[in-house]
């Protein structure tokens, strides 16, 4: 779903415009440490890459069908860094190239579908923790799964805080959430068998599964050599996952943040109008008009920056409690 | 099957030992690649300036990985490559990068930029060429392989016999010591492959062409090289590789059918 | 929602609006579409003062009006939100033809229809006169990060190469009587794209190699033109300038 101009009011447009330039800038420093100087090529092959299969459309259920946001499966072939820098792309040269998605609305079509989607789907990954290829498979599944309900999770967070339409937050979430769900098993179970495809052909290649490829000889007249360190084109580097999870707390904190700070610094074109037109009390029944961020500055004693902070916390706890909850059921054996 | 016309011997540059260091030399060379499987396992090949060799085998017999040790993007397990003298090393690799030019099989591979100018542009700016300098080098090169008037073409807007000239151009624009051309012949009509066999006879060049087209080998090279196992196992004067019918066979090599072997 | 997406925009041509530098239109259609998003919704003519403001756009650039109709297409899923929104909407609600609205919803429908319009249109207007080429000369030039701008140039480039790659393993599929109707045919489509994260990534690593051999050291070199001149600034930014006079104008209604 590529969010087109005018959906949101313009202070969460620019402010999601912000999280989504922050998040880049960290990606591009951390891309750079994932493939060094081959990032560009990779990173534009794997768009592409992305582009086409976001074409393939998969059944959902019975008469509808869903496309892959690829997200998720974009972390853990490549790794969170590129991940982020290749769908950020592809939503962009979709947005210039063939006016889908609104320009304006960029920053929040790369928030959602960029960050927020690798983000958790690289976090419910890691948290997993897959030692075995089986293993890689499935948590591939649980990653991608997670993804998408929490990417539309967020989505309707942003709507609650200034989305253009008069609409219960409750109801969105419900339709957002219950489709997702349902779209989010469809981008599991491709995305797990995608990974499960290049696993059993090339495993050298699946960036979350790096660590399980065996040492390297060489066998020359003088017997068998250890090859130390592998040539250019080799395995990528292990990658610091800790410091990716921490940029992406500070990503989550700022954009909650900056978005409750605009919400309440400005207040949007409906609310004006209706202090303009004087019948305030029917700006209450507005989208915001129940929900503490509507009042500015503050909401029941709690600043709104904190109740933003607070609000996005709950979402990451969501996914958090979701993946930890499956990362129990492993078996020992496997940890 | 349309086999071409007896072949012409190309006129051939003397073999006779020059007096600047060779320029392509390959000592005991192996390699394995990081998934663990063994390509090379001890090659050894020296190319005299001026020479035009070819470098024949079979399928996964570890032509391509050779090629990528010829100017360090891969680098010698085992063993060492020096092109004009000079060794491949992390140090020299932006030297040697330019003294030796690498054609790939695809050319969609090798030509990445938006136009036709820009890619053959990329290598030479990358040296430090820049503005008349520049487009002059791109207008020279693009002209010895008869392909100027694309230059402000998009690459994939071409066919795919003018892709492998520009990407050909590209290489050459860089003024390499050596030009190595993998597979040059693959992929193209008959009319294609022939006029680019003349490109390349044209060129002034050192030139080391990996292929299974044994007639384009005769063709154009004096030499040739089997390379099969991850070694080289025959080395001497195109003519008498290829009519040694059982040295071909025992290396899953064959003339195509119809096409006499030379004597 | 994916098919369709695909098809390029830009029609070559010799315009007012196709010779102005992409670093100066990409930032006045951005801020035509800013100032769009900004403008009240009350302010109803603003609205159709800005369709006229890109209708003169379109006629200056000869692009025809069916082919913007064409691509407007993208904005389907969205028109479908915005009908509904009067129906589940809240508030104050109205007889319509026998229908129960909400009247905020129907403002809120409105809305959303006209900022998305005006945004798609700019968009298509854009893409139909910029090379994609130009195009990322002005990214470059509007200092987006070279990394971001090398990605695109890539993914621009081998695109439809993978795309035609895709629909050759369709085309080998069916030719083999599969047809993928229901969800236990998942694994086999999934296992094609497979193949081709595989055939990308490789590609994308000889890509890498080609560049190598020929001295890349992190820089893309593109022959690159003198910057855009202050009349062309002027031009290009004569579009968000009227768009917000017309913007303040509504508000001081």
């Amino acid at each position: 779903m590529h969010v087109p101009d005018g959906f949101f009011n313009l202070a969460v447009s620019l402010s999601a415009g912000v999280v989504a330039a922050a998040g880049v800038a960290v990606c591009l420093r951390g891309a750079r440490r994932e493939l060094d100087d081959r990032a560009a090529p990779m990173a534009g092959l794997v768009a592409a890459f992305i582009f086409a299969v976001q074409m393939l459309n998969f059944p959902v259920a019975a008469g509808t069908s869903g496309h892959l946001l690829g997200g998720a499966l974009a972390a853990i072939l490549v790794g969170p860094y590129t991940a982020v820098l290749c769908i950020t792309v592809v939503l962009a040269v979709q947005a210039f190239f063939f006016a889908d998605g609104g320009l304006t609305a960029l920053g929040v079509n790369i928030t959602l579908m960029g960050i927020v989607t690798v983000l958790v789907g690289w976090g419910v990954f890691k948290l997993i923790a897959p030692r075995r290829p089986p293993a890689v498979v499935a948590a591939s599944f649980v990653a991608a799964l997670v993804s998408v309900p929490v990417s539309a999770l967020v989505f309707t967070l942003l709507f609650w805080i200034g989305g253009n339409a008069p609409i219960e937050v409750s109801t969105v979430a419900a339709a957002m959430g219950g489709v997702h769900v349902l779209i989010g098993l469809g981008e599991g179970a491709i995305t797990a068998l995608t990974v499960g495809a290049v696993l059993a052909v090339r495993p050298d290649l699946v960036y979350g599964a790096r660590r399980l490829a065996p040492a390297l000889t060489l066998r020359t007249a003088d017997g068998e050599v250890p090859v130390a360190g592998a040539a250019a084109g080799g395995a990528p580097r292990p990658a610091r996952p800790g410091g990716f999870m921490v940029a992406g707390i500070v990503v989550t904190a700022l954009l909650a943040g900056v978005l409750s700070f605009f919400a309440s610094a400005s207040p949007d074109g409906l609310e004006r109008v209706a202090q303009d037109q004087g019948f305030g009390s029917a700006a209450v029944d507005h989208a915001l008009g129940s929900q503490p961020f509507a009042d500015y500055g503050e909401a029941g004693g709690v600043p709104v920056g904190v109740a933003g902070v607070i609000g996005a916390g709950v979402t990451l706890g969501v996914g958090g409690g979701l993946f930890l909850a499956v990362r129990r059921r492993r078996p020992k054996a496997q940890v | 099957m349309n086999a071409p016309p007896s072949p012409s011997p190309s006129p051939s540059p003397s073999r006779s030992p020059s007096p600047s260091p060779p320029s392509l030399a390959v000592r005991s060379l192996a390699y394995a690649y990081p998934d663990g499987t063994q390509a090379l396992y001890g090659v050894d090949l020296t190319i005299a300036r001026g020479e035009r060799v070819a470098l024949l085998g079979p399928n996964g017999a570890g032509k391509t990985t050779l090629v990528m040790h010829l100017n360090g993007i891969l680098t010698a397990g085992h063993g060492s490559v020096s092109v004009a003298g000079l060794p491949v090393r992390p140090d020299t690799v932006k030297e040697i990068r330019r003294r030796v030019g690498l054609v790939f099989q695809d050319p969609d591979d090798q030509l990445f930029m938006p136009t036709v100018r820009d890619d053959v542009a990329f290598g030479p700016a990358n040296m430090g060429l820049r503005g008349e300098a520049l487009d002059h080098r791109v207008k020279h090169a693009l002209d010895r392989v008869g392909m100027l008037d694309v230059i402000d073409r998009a690459p994939h807007h071409l066919s795919f016999g003018q892709r492998r000239r520009v990407a050909v151009a590209t290489v050459l624009a860089m003024e390499p010591e050596i030009l190595v051309l993998d597979e040059p012949s693959s992929n193209l009509d008959p009319f294609s492959r022939r006029e680019l066999g003349e490109i390349l006879r044209g060129l002034d060049i050192t030139l080391l062409m990996v292929t299974h087209d044994l007639p384009y080998a005769l063709e154009l090279c004096e030499r040739s090289l089997i390379l099969s196992g991850g070694v080289i196992a025959a080395d001497g004067p195109t003519r008498g590789v290829l009519a040694d019918a059982e040295l071909l066979a025992a290396h899953r090599l064959e003339l195509p059918y119809g096409f006499a072997p030379p004597t | 929602m994916g098919a369709g997406h695909h098809h390029r925009i830009f029609r070559p041509g010799d315009s007012v609006v196709h010779r102005l530098p992409p670093e100066c239109k990409i930032p006045a259609l951005a801020g035509f579409v800013l100032v769009v998003v900004a403008t009240s919704r009350e302010c109803m003519w603003a609205f159709g003062v800005y369709a006229l403001l890109l209708a003169g756009v379109a006629v200056a650039a000869r692009v025809p009006a069916g082919f913007v109709l064409k691509r407007m297409v993208i904005e389907t899923p969205f028109v479908l939100f915005a009908v509904i929104i009067p129906f589940i909407g809240l508030g104050e609600r109205v007889e319509v033809a026998g229908l129960s609205l909400s009247v905020e919803g129907l403002w809120a429908a409105w809305n959303i229809l006209a900022k998305a319009t005006l945004g798609v249109v700019a968009g298509i207007l854009l893409a139909a006169t910029t090379e994609p080429r130009a195009m990322l000369l002005g990214a470059r030039r509007l200092k987006v990060p070279p990394l971001l701008v090398q990605i695109a140039m890539f993914m621009l480039r081998y695109m439809d190469v993978i795309v035609d790659e895709m629909r050759r393993m369709r085309v080998a599929r069916e030719s083999r009587g599969f047809t993928p109707r229901d969800i236990r045919h998942l694994p086999v489509v999934a296992r094609s794209a497979g193949a081709l994260f595989i055939r990308s990534y490789e590609r994308g690593e000889r890509v890498h190699l080609a560049m190598m051999s020929r001295g890349y050291a992190g820089a893309m070199p593109m022959a690159d033109g003198p910057g855009a001149s202050w009349r062309q600034w002027a031009t290009a930014a004569a579009l968000p300038a009227a768009a917000l006079v017309v913007a303040v104008a509504g508000s001081l209604w």
